[in-house]
């Protein structure tokens, strides 16, 4: 049984309004990272390829681009930054004294995580538009849809924040699980190119290809029926991290 | 302390916090109580009264509410002037302060104090005293550990010693010293001499390092013998305090 109330936002309260504070620093990232990657890839790579598939290679890594910054900020806000707030600020412990249950304070990390994602794939939108590498009105979907993909990558990410036996060990799935997620996702070559086994490797295991494969229909738009096992795979395995990783946690933080 | 604060789950027996069963009215209990814990875990992302709003909004206190406690609160600690200060400009004794403020954001019924006052300078740890006794006068319920007797003895009506998790003895301060030391201590440097002197009064002693401790009701008595019978000439004589009771009844083998 997992034990939530309306309790849960205030501790989502909490972390928002401690991303406000600094805003100045957090707004950063989602405004630089878009011009970089298209500057560096879409228009200085970008020259050799003319196209993939028929779409200029801009218009094909910009949903790319939305998805991995999901990913990074959703994924990192509930492994560092959880973690720092669990082990060094004893943050959960202050707040299991008072009638907010531990299962409500690390589903609020991890709807705070998929929010804080999903405040990303909005600011980055009007780069993109500006850009003309997104097509309007259906790039609007990328931001709901960045809180899903942003919830999934936040209960990962505390799913490993349960186990770690510290912030050092954390390192290992942002270096063996994250970064080759963020090359072999569909992100900057299609999926098509890799040999078959590891294609179906890199979509029964990485979240990041579905993804991607999302957030590209939404944004050239060209939807299609896989979309929906897409969308089904990740609710099923954002549900199953969700309950996995307060299980971890309880197991973790109730002594 | 944990199982009372229902954060660690109860290891066996039957335990009621405030006549309700912690098994299952976790979030009514914690509702009610205020906790004082022994590491500080104030919230360093935020300013002193953010901390206590933040604190209001886990008990689902109404944000006008929790704005008028907060101040009130702060004014109380003696922390109006730091009111908008990061946690980490904060000496020990305003984050002490500052916690015992964040434990009384709910008005709780129960205050519940995890060693309120340790590692602080003395000029802070009179002051937490000061607004714990001043809490305690307006009917407030607290409870207290503290491995520092003297606090003990000022703080509390009625007191636990407790040694491996055994209840040794329980009463009020007062009485325990009397039952377990007797009024005065006196105290003399060990040697030969004074120990053939005890001795020959046939007086009950304790060793205590390099001296030796009488308890008596009779101080006077007992000085005038080692001074003037034995001639001996270090002799102190003081209350005897709850200390030495606890000393007595746990032994002076360091416990690790």
């Amino acid at each position: 049984m997992i034990d939530i109330t309306g309790r849960v936002w205030s501790v989502w309260r909490r972390n928002r309004d401690a991303f406000l504070k600094t805003y100045r620093v957090n707004f950063i990232p989602p405004f630089v990272e878009p011009v970089l990657y298209l500057l560096a890839l879409g228009f200085g790579l970008g020259t050799y390829i003319e196209s993939v598939d028929g779409i200029p290679y801009p218009v094909f890594i910009a949903p790319a681009l939305v998805s991995i910054s999901v990913m990074y900020s959703s994924f990192f806000e509930c492994t560092y930054s959880s973690f720092v707030r669990m082990y060094y600020q004893k943050t959960f412990d202050a707040i299991i004294a008072t009638p907010v249950s531990i299962d409500e304070v690390i589903a609020g990390e991890m709807f705070w995580g998929a929010t804080r994602g999903m405040i990303y794939a909005a600011l980055m939108l009007p780069v993109l538009l500006l850009f003309g590498v997104v097509a309007m009105p259906s790039s609007l979907l990328l931001i709901p849809f960045a809180y899903l993909a942003g919830l999934l990558f936040a209960t990962i990410g505390m799913c490993f924040t349960a186990i770690t036996p510290g912030i050092d060990a954390l390192n290992y799935p942002a270096f063996l699980f994250i970064t080759p997620m963020f090359l072999f996702s569909g992100t900057f070559f299609p999926l098509d190119l890799l040999p078959e086994p590891i294609r179906y490797f890199a979509l029964a295991v990485l979240p990041l290809t579905h993804v991607v494969s999302i957030n590209r229909a939404i944004t050239l738009p060209a939807f299609a029926p896989a979309n929906l096992i897409s969308l089904a795979w990740i609710a099923v395995a954002t549900a199953f991290f969700f309950v996995l990783a307060i299980r971890l946690m309880r197991r973790r933080l109730i002594v | 302390m944990k199982m009372i604060q229902c954060i660690s789950p109860k290891t066996g027996g039957t335990l009621e916090v405030l006549g309700m069963d912690v098994d299952t009215r976790q979030r009514e209990i914690k509702g009610r109580l205020g906790v004082v814990p022994q590491e500080n875990n104030l919230d360093p992302d935020f300013s002193a009264y953010q901390n206590l709003l933040i604190y209001a909004r886990y008990f689902g206190i109404p944000k006008r509410e929790a704005e008028r406690r907060a101040e009130e609160l702060l004014t109380f600690m003696q922390l109006e002037e730091k009111r908008d200060v990061l946690i980490d400009r904060l000496s020990g004794g305003m984050r002490r302060r500052l916690i015992v403020a964040r434990a009384l954001i709910n008005a709780p019924e129960l205050l519940i104090l995890d060693e309120p006052t340790v590692g602080l300078d003395p000029q802070a740890r009179h002051l937490i005293w000061e607004k714990l006794r001043s809490l305690r006068a307006e009917g407030n319920t607290l409870v207290l550990t503290t491995h520092y007797l003297d606090e003990a003895e000022r703080l509390c009506d009625r007191l636990v010693i407790m040694d491996h998790a055994k209840i040794l003895v329980e009463g009020a301060p007062a009485d325990l010293i009397r039952e377990h030391a007797g009024s005065n201590v006196v105290e003399a440097e060990r040697t030969p001499a004074v120990l053939t002197c005890l001795d020959e009064f046939g007086l009950d002693y304790d060793l205590a390092g390099g001296a030796i401790q009488v308890f008596t009701d009779h101080p006077h008595d007992v000085a005038r013998e080692l001074l003037e019978t034995c001639r001996h000439e270090a002799v102190t004589v003081r209350p005897a305090t709850l200390e030495d009771v606890f000393l007595r009844l746990t032994g002076r083998s360091l416990r690790e």
